[in-house]
């Protein structure tokens, strides 16, 4: 009894990290698909977000000020940076711009730090929703499943965009070919934009929202950025549908192998080893599930098309 | 690509009066000379500093050869340093001092490790190589932080440098010698291979793989016998690495050292013999120039340094598409 309401909380905070991994995924695998653009960056945005929600909440006590100041402050730094920084590099090899992308992760991390310092900063929960939940005889905090919440609404948001909606129709004919669609008479590039920024702008939503459960830090996109980067590789790159299983997939396996491999360690070696070494286990568990799914299924468990993948 | 001019990036026969050519004699000349110049200025620390660009630049040499010839964006050869490095540091801690059976244990691990997990990221072309490749490093990144009997995530200090025949290692100028001349057998065998026909149908891969396939050349083999012999490199700048600072850690195989030697490989020149070399001398100068520049103009903001070397990055991706090296007559 015991051990299935801890797997129900692991389950729970496993798709709390799923949602917000969605956020991080979907625009860069959206950007992936229409320009063949890979930006490491993107974590950037994800922190930048987390820093701009936690000083206008510093500053006006309103949390949801705090949510307009990271998507809106993250989705204008993604447009600035898709116009005057990257439009050069879609057009070169992945090569390339994994390197200039690299030395912007590099740049704002260091000027994260030069405007905010260098030791963490604190979010705090906001106060409608510090407490707790009880579901199926566990209590869970309301804030993290806020969280799901949002995430599960932004995923169908975002569904209806794409599916039902003709800026949607054009992302989904850029993904397939985007030369066509230029040829149709469609600006790609600023749909591109469109896109990028959006991205961003979820990005943000993203780092404010995990900010009073992680600490704030110069450097806190780099782990979520390479977990993402596992998510749109597992979910087959471009595809949004496939970000959003794969992310699911990624945060529950994720969550649940930290919180089970301890104690599974613990039966194999001795409990300091294995308190040691189960985490780190845990960790590697994802790598190990996209390596076999790349080595079954190298375009990934939902590939978007042959075109993007390329 | 515009591999039709490769056989003129790479001439058979060196010609001497060549930009390229010089550069690198003049380049190896100084690195030859450098720990009487650096006595003579009583600098022992410019030796240390040397040899630590050295062992970047064997590790960029390694890379190059799958990145620049083979076209495989590896960001993840960092994880062959941090294999090399614990390949000195764990038997150290045991008791065993010989660097021939560090060099050998590096070595037999790295390749059959390199073997599989290249069999299974070279399934895959493109940004999923790029990004599986990242994917292993992370693995083994957090498998040595798993292995807490030596020293998990605050890493494994070696008690000594490791025994090499008649060679003593304590001694920062023989170390320097050491790591100079495994760098110069490093770039002799890489363009010895690169101008074998294995490294032409290396070179025929990158360029067009379909293309080299439908000629007859199993690419695969190839493709993997240049990803392992650049990870034993790598383990082996490894071994070199742990020598030098006494101390084997994760951090070795952090994805940002992938990052920076696939950046010292772009500088030097993508896809030329020397370049990593010039590369890993720009790269590792600039890091230590930067922070006394700042110190000196804006002393508050000395440890930022990084936000001028990230520009740095971004810039050379953006305009640098031959690199330092490269761009020289060769």
């Amino acid at each position: 009894m015991m051990t299935a309401q801890l797997a129900l909380s692991h389950l729970l905070n496993g798709l709390q990290l799923g949602v917000l991994l969605f956020l991080l995924a979907a625009g860069l695998t959206l950007v992936f698909g229409i320009m063949s653009f890979v930006n490491l960056a993107h974590g950037s945005l994800y922190m930048l977000g987390a820093y701009f929600g936690a000083a206008a909440f510093a500053n006006t006590d309103s949390f949801l000020l705090a949510i307009i100041a990271a998507v809106g402050g993250a989705g204008l730094v993604g447009l600035l940076l898709d116009r005057f920084a990257l439009t050069k590099l879609y057009a070169r090899d992945h090569l390339d711009q994994v390197l200039a992308t690299f030395g912007l992760i590099l740049f704002f991390n260091e000027l994260i730090r030069i405007i905010w310092g260098p030791s963490s900063i604190f979010i705090q929960v906001p106060k409608a929703l510090d407490s707790t939940i009880d579901i199926a005889g566990i209590t869970y905090p309301s804030y993290r499943l806020a969280i799901i919440a949002v995430g599960l609404a932004v995923a169908f948001g975002l569904y209806v965009l794409i599916q039902k909606t003709r800026v949607g129709m054009l992302i989904r004919a850029g993904a397939t070919n985007a030369n066509m669609v230029a040829a149709l008479g469609v600006n790609i590039k600023w749909l591109n934009t469109l896109v990028f920024a959006l991205g961003a702008a979820l990005a943000g939503l993203a780092g404010v929202m995990a900010g009073p459960i992680v600490s704030v830090q110069p450097g806190m996109g780099e782990p979520v950025l390479i977990l993402t980067l596992v998510v749109i590789i597992i979910g087959g790159l471009g595809s949004i549908r496939g970000a959003f299983f794969a992310a699911l997939i990624v945060g529950v396996v994720d969550t649940l192998g930290r919180a089970f491999m301890p104690t599974l360690m613990r039966s194999l070696m001795e409990r300091n080893a294995a308190d040691a070494a189960g985490p780190a286990l845990a960790s590697m568990l994802i790598y190990l599930f996209m390596a076999v799914v790349l080595a079954v299924k190298p375009q990934g468990l939902f590939p978007a098309n042959v075109a993007a993948t390329r | 690509m515009s591999e039709m001019k490769a056989s003129s990036l790479w001439p058979v026969t060196l010609r001497w009066s060549a930009p390229r050519t010089i550069t690198a004699v003049v380049v190896i000349a100084l690195l030859a000379v450098l720990p009487m110049i650096a006595g003579a200025l009583e600098s022992s620390y410019y030796v240390s500093f040397a040899t630590r660009v050295l062992i970047y630049a064997l590790a960029a040499i390694g890379l190059n050869f799958i990145l620049g010839f083979g076209g495989m964006v590896s960001l993840g050869h960092a994880m062959y340093v941090l294999l090399g490095a614990y390949a000195v540091a764990i038997p150290a801690s045991h008791g065993v001092t010989s660097g021939f059976a560090h060099m050998a244990l590096a070595v037999a691990v790295c390749i059959p490790l390199a073997a599989c997990l290249g069999a299974v990221a070279l399934r895959t072309s493109g940004i999923a190589f790029i990004m599986i490749t990242l994917a292993f490093a992370q693995m083994l990144f957090f498998g040595a932080v798993s292995l807490k009997d030596y020293g998990g995530d605050d890493g494994l200090t070696v008690g000594a440098r490791s025994t090499l025949g008649g060679l003593d290692l304590s001694n920062n100028t023989t170390l320097y010698y050491v790591t100079f001349v495994t760098v110069l057998v490093a770039l002799y065998l890489s363009w010895r291979a690169v101008l074998s026909p294995f490294g032409l149908v290396l070179r025929a891969t990158k360029s067009n793989p379909r293309r080299a396939t439908a000629l007859g050349h199993p690419i695969f083999r190839y493709q993997l016998t240049a990803y392992v012999a650049s990870a034993v490199v790598c383990a082996i700048a490894g071994v070199l690495l742990a020598n030098l600072t006494l101390f084997a850690s994760p951090a070795y195989g952090a994805w940002t050292l992938s990052g920076e030697l696939i950046v010292i490989v772009i500088l030097g020149g993508l896809g030329t013999v020397f370049g990593p070399v010039v590369g890993a001398i720009i790269l590792l100068a600039l890091e230590e120039a930067l922070p006394m520049l700042i110190e000196a103009t804006l002393p508050d903001y000395k440890s930022n340094w990084m936000l001028l070397l990230g520009l740095f990055i971004f810039f050379v991706a953006l305009l640098l598409k031959r690199g330092v090296f490269g761009s020289l007559k060769p």
